[in-house]
């Protein structure tokens, strides 16, 4: 029994980034904010390049806390919506070629969101991993770490609950 | 509003790039209560395909809302940050309506103020979305 030749790199790689630009831009807050998303095979990292109107605290200065929430809050959305899309681009059931703003699966709906502010945001750029700590059929609980200069100086965290679509 | 409370609100307002840029209006502001008003804008969309607006947005909103009620508190502080804040949606905005939020300074000990706040489109009940939040205290020297 052979196997299929898998398609050249750069096809998939290509295919892969579309469906991930496709899922965050039919979100035209995250690009209000200047949001965008690196990809390293699955996993993302949000990041939130500075700009002077998500000041929040002008005297300091730094980032705006709603700022900071909406960060992390988007960053949880768009991992959960793309670890869903990953599984069923990846068993065949969505064709990527197929996908656009409108035929996107529907995005997981927040229940609640909490966000630790460990430190003030500096007026840099900002990034965030999000974890999924646990996706069932009809809920999600995840984690995300957003830091600036030091991966390992958070300067907020936050979890969060979410209802997943029917589709 | 009184003259401390109206200062603090065109801090907030003016004087915030952020609550700018969101185009939030504070409606009152005394005692510990304020109300923001951030009028539908297609920049606050969380999914165009139903023009509902961005959780982060309402965020954003209830946090500016919390610290400005924190800030006009009679125990006068003189600076407030987030500690944490906790949000609750309960349904999705109306697309085309302006949002509303309430937020209540109700209790402040000596380095810590404690929040709840709401928010609402045209229609009060049930809300949008409710916060609860925890801000740090400075006091003025």
């Amino acid at each position: 029994m052979s196997r299929p030749r898998p398609e050249p790199v750069q096809v998939i790689k290509q295919r892969r980034d579309a469906a991930l630009q496709a899922l965050a831009g039919g979100m035209p807050y995250i690009r209000h904010l200047g949001i965008t998303f690196e990809r390293r095979g699955d996993e993302l990292t949000a990041i939130l390049p500075y700009d002077d109107k998500l000041i929040g605290n002008p005297l300091l200065p730094a980032l705006h806390g709603g700022v900071t929430a909406a960060f992390l809050e988007t960053t949880a959305v768009v991992a959960l919506a793309w670890s869903r899309l990953w599984d069923r681009i990846e068993n065949g059931e969505i064709e990527l070629d197929a996908l656009t703003p409108e035929t996107l699966p529907r995005m997981p709906k927040t229940v609640d969101f909490t966000i630790d502010y460990l430190r003030s945001g500096l007026p840099r750029d900002a990034y965030a991993r999000a974890r999924i700590v646990r996706s069932g059929r009809r809920f999600a609980s995840v984690q995300v770490e957003g830091w600036q200069d030091n991966r390992d100086r958070l300067h907020a965290s936050a979890t969060g609950h979410f209802v997943m679509p029917r589709d | 509003m009184s003259d401390r409370t109206a200062q603090i609100a065109r801090q907030f307002t003016q004087g915030i790039p952020h609550a700018r840029d969101l185009g939030m209006e504070i409606r009152h502001l005394e005692n510990g209560v304020c109300e923001i008003e951030m009028p539908y804008d297609e920049k606050l969309i969380g999914d165009a395909r139903t023009g509902v607006i961005h959780g982060g947005a309402i965020s954003a909103l209830m946090d500016t809302c919390s610290g400005a009620a924190v800030m006009s508190h009679p125990s006068n502080p003189g600076g407030t940050a987030t500690l944490d804040l906790r949000i609750d949606y309960m349904r999705a905005a109306t697309p085309g309506q302006t949002i509303r939020a309430r937020a209540e300074c109700y209790h402040v000990t000596h380095s810590v103020a404690f929040v709840r706040a709401s928010a609402c489109d045209d229609q009060e009940d049930p809300p949008v979305a409710t916060a609860h939040g925890a801000f740090t205290l400075e006091r003025k020297s």
